[in-house]
C-alpha cells in the first residue's frame, strides 16, 4: 500500500486546503449570520436585490466570479489597493485570497441555511421572551439563536465542504502555486495534468473523500445532539 | 385603579373601541370569539400598538398617543399567559421559570421560585424538558414563568382554552389560588361563562370590538340580554356563600347567604369558608305563597325587585331576597297569570345551584 503514502507537497495541499476552508468558514459565519438575520427578519428596500448579490456565486461561473474579486482585491484593484496600504492586507497570490474566494462562494450556501432555520423559529417564543422582560438582543441571544443552532451548524459544513472542493474562483484569483494557493483541487487538477500523475490524482481524491466524509458525520452527530436537547414541540 | 383602558384601534376591517376601568382582582374579558378580547390583552401586553388611546395599569401609563408614550412590552413588567404554553423547548422548566427572574431588577423580585413552585404544584417537573409535560402541566409551568417575572399585572389570553374538561378542572384552583393568594393583579380573556362565574371579581363583556358592559360579576351575570343564545341558559345570579354547617345524615351542606339558608348536596369544604354558587335563571320557579310538597328544597323569599319582558315569550324577574338578587327566566304568560309587579312578595324556588365544579373561594387547598 505503499502508493497511499503521501509526498511533502500532497500534504501541503491537504494541510493548505483545511485552513483555507477553515478560515473562509469561519470569517463568513458573523456576516453570514447578520445578513441571514436581514433577508428572514427585515423589511427594507431593496432586500431582494441584497438576496439577489448574497446569491450570485452560486449562479454565476466560478471564473467569472474569480475574475471580478481579482479585479476588486487584486493588487490594482480599488478594494484591493486600498486593503494592502492601510492595513497591510494582500489577497492576490497569497493563501488568504484563496480564503476569500471560497468563502464568498460558500457564502449563498452559508446564508441560505441559516435563513430557513431564522424563518423557523416560532415567533411567538419571542413574544413571550419580550413579555417576561428580555430586550430585542436578549430574545436574540437567549431564544432565537439558540433554537437557529442546528441550521448555523449546517450552514458552516456546507460552507466548509464547498471551500474545500472550490477550484474556479480559487485558481483564477489567486493562481495555483504550490505551498501557497495550491489547494486540494488544484493539486489534483495539476496531477491530471502530467504524465504519470494518475496516482497522485487518486491519493488526493481519496483525501477529499475523507474530509468531507468526516465533515459531514460530524455535522450530523452534532445536530442529532442538538435535536434531542431541544425536542421541538 | 388596576387597569385604564381607552383606545381606539384599526386592525385591517377590525376595528376596536374600548372603555374602561377596572379595579378587581381578577377582571375577566368575556365575549365571543371575534369580539376583541384577545386584542385588547395584546395591546395591555404592548404585543399591539393602539392607533390612538391611553392605556394605565397599577398606576403607570403604558400608552398615550396623545402625550406619545409607549413602553415596549420587556419594560412593561406584566406576566403573560397565552392561550398556548409558548414555553422555550431547549430549556428545562426551571430555566423556563427562572428566565423572567433574569430581566426582573432585584428589589422587585417579589415572588420566590419555592413558593411559586409549591403554588402550582410543579416541583416534580423542574428537570424535565418541555415537550415531556402533559397540556395541562405546561400550562401551570407557563403560568408560574409568568409569576416569577414579579408582574406588576398577570394578563391570561384563554388560559384553559386549549385544554379538555379534566385539565380545565385541574388549573381553574390554581388560578383561584393566584387571585386570592398573590397580590398580582389579573386581567383574564375567555368566552367560557362558568370560567366567568367562578373565577372573575369584575367582568367587561366585549361584543362586536366595543365593551357592551363593565361592572362586578354578580351584576353582570344577571344581564341575560349580554349573552350568546347558546350561552343564555347558563345566565343567572352569583352569590357568595359560606358554609355554615354539614348534615352528615343526609350527606348535605348548610349554606348561609343573605337570602337565606340553602342546602346543597355534601361540600367537601370546612365550615366557615366561602363559596362561590351560582343560580341559573332558568333554574328559579317563582310562586306567590310558600309552596308546599315539593321536592326542592330551596325556597327563597323576597320581593319583586323589577320585570323586564321584551315581545318574545319569555319574561326576566329580579327578586330581592334581604338585599340579594336572584333572577329568574319564566315565561311572560305565567308573569300575566300570577299577576307579577314589582314590590310583590314572591318565593323563589331553586330547582339547581351550581358550583362551577367544587369550588373554594379561599383558605382551602385544590385537591
Amino acid at each position: 500500500m505503499e502508493w497511499l503514502d503521501l509526498s511533502p507537497e500532497e500534504w501541503n495541499a491537504v494541510r493548505l486546503s483545511i485552513k483555507v476552508a477553515t478560515w473562509a468558514m469561519v470569517a463568513s459565519l458573523p456576516p453570514g449570520l447578520l445578513i441571514a438575520l436581514l433577508l428572514a427578519r427585515g423589511k427594507f428596500w431593496g432586500k431582494s436585490i441584497v438576496n439577489g448579490i448574497v446569491h450570485l456565486p452560486l449562479i454565476l461561473p466560478p471564473v467569472v466570479t474569480g475574475y471580478l474579486l481579482l479585479l476588486t482585491f487584486g493588487r490594482r484593484g480599488p478594494a484591493g489597493a486600498f486593503l494592502a496600504e492601510h492595513f497591510g492586507i494582500v489577497f492576490s497570490f497569497r493563501w488568504t485570497g484563496a480564503a476569500l474566494a471560497c468563502a464568498i462562494m460558500g457564502f449563498p450556501l452559508m446564508v441560505r441555511a441559516i435563513r430557513l432555520s431564522i424563518e423557523a423559529v416560532d415567533r411567538r417564543l419571542e413574544a413571550a421572551a419580550g413579555t417576561l422582560g428580555a430586550n430585542p438582543i436578549w430574545v436574540f441571544l437567549t431564544i432565537t439563536l439558540p433554537l437557529t443552532l442546528p441550521g448555523v451548524i449546517a450552514g458552516m459544513i456546507l460552507s466548509f465542504a464547498k471551500a474545500m472542493g472550490e477550484f474556479g474562483a480559487t485558481i483564477t484569483f489567486v493562481s495555483n502555486i504550490p505551498g501557497e494557493t495550491q489547494t486540494l483541487p488544484s493539486a489534483i487538477y495539476t496531477f491530471t495534468q502530467v504524465p504519470g500523475g494518475d496516482a497522485g490524482a487518486l491519493r488526493l481524491t481519496l483525501v477529499s473523500i475523507v474530509i468531507s466524509m468526516a465533515a459531514l458525520i460530524a455535522s450530523e452527530a452534532l445536530s442529532r445532539r442538538l435535536g434531542r436537547r431541544m425536542d421541538l414541540e | 385603579m388596576t387597569v385604564a383602558v381607552d383606545i381606539k384601534n384599526r386592525l385591517g376591517d377590525f376595528s376596536l373601541e374600548a372603555r374602561f376601568e377596572s379595579a378587581g382582582r381578577l377582571t375577566a374579558l368575556f365575549g365571543p370569539s371575534g369580539s376583541g378580547k384577545t386584542s385588547l390583552v395584546n395591546l395591555i401586553g404592548g404585543l399591539l400598538r393602539p392607533d390612538q388611546g391611553r392605556i394605565a395599569a397599577e398606576g403607570r401609563v403604558f400608552v398615550d398617543t396623545q402625550a406619545g408614550v409607549f413602553v415596549p412590552k420587556h419594560k412593561r413588567r406584566i406576566g403573560y399567559v397565552f392561550q398556548e404554553p409558548r414555553l422555550f423547548p431547549h430549556l428545562n422548566v426551571r430555566s423556563n421559570l427562572s428566565y423572567g427572574r433574569w430581566f426582573t431588577p432585584k428589589g422587585e423580585r417579589h415572588d420566590d421560585m419555592g413558593r411559586v413552585v409549591e403554588l402550582l404544584g410543579i416541583g416534580h417537573l423542574l428537570d424535565r424538558r418541555p415537550s415531556h409535560l402533559s397540556g395541562g402541566e405546561k400550562q401551570r409551568v407557563a403560568i408560574g414563568r409568568a409569576l416569577l417575572a414579579s408582574p406588576r399585572l398577570l394578563l391570561m389570553d384563554e388560559p384553559l382554552a386549549a385544554l379538555d374538561d379534566a385539565r380545565k378542572a385541574e388549573i381553574m384552583p390554581y388560578i383561584e389560588r393566584l387571585r386570592d393568594e398573590t397580590k398580582t393583579p389579573i386581567v383574564y380573556v375567555t368566552h367560557s361563562i362558568a370560567e366567568v362565574a367562578r373565577l372573575a371579581s369584575d367582568v367587561v363583556v366585549m361584543a362586536g370590538g366595543k365593551v357592551a358592559a363593565h361592572g362586578p360579576t354578580a351584576e353582570i351575570m344577571q344581564r341575560l340580554d349580554l349573552l350568546s343564545e347558546e350561552e343564555i341558559g347558563e345566565g343567572g345570579s352569583v352569590v357568595d356563600m359560606t358554609v355554615s354547617a354539614h348534615d352528615e345524615s343526609f350527606g348535605m351542606s348548610v349554606l348561609h347567604s343573605a337570602a337565606g339558608e340553602v342546602r346543597v348536596s355534601g361540600l367537601g369544604t370546612p365550615v366557615g369558608a366561602s363559596v362561590r354558587v351560582r343560580i341559573r335563571a332558568r333554574d328559579v320557579i317563582i310562586a306567590t305563597e310558600r309552596p308546599r310538597g315539593l321536592s326542592a328544597l330551596n325556597i327563597l323569599s323576597g320581593k319583586i325587585a323589577s320585570i323586564s319582558s321584551g315581545n318574545g315569550t319569555l319574561a326576566d324577574v329580579l327578586i330581592d331576597c334581604s338585599g340579594q338578587i336572584i333572577l329568574a327566566r319564566i315565561t311572560r304568560q305565567s308573569c300575566h297569570a300570577l299577576a307579577l309587579e314589582p314590590g310583590k312578595p314572591v318565593f323563589a324556588v331553586v330547582k339547581t345551584v351550581s358550583f362551577d365544579r367544587a369550588n373554594t373561594m379561599s383558605g382551602v387547598k385544590p385537591g
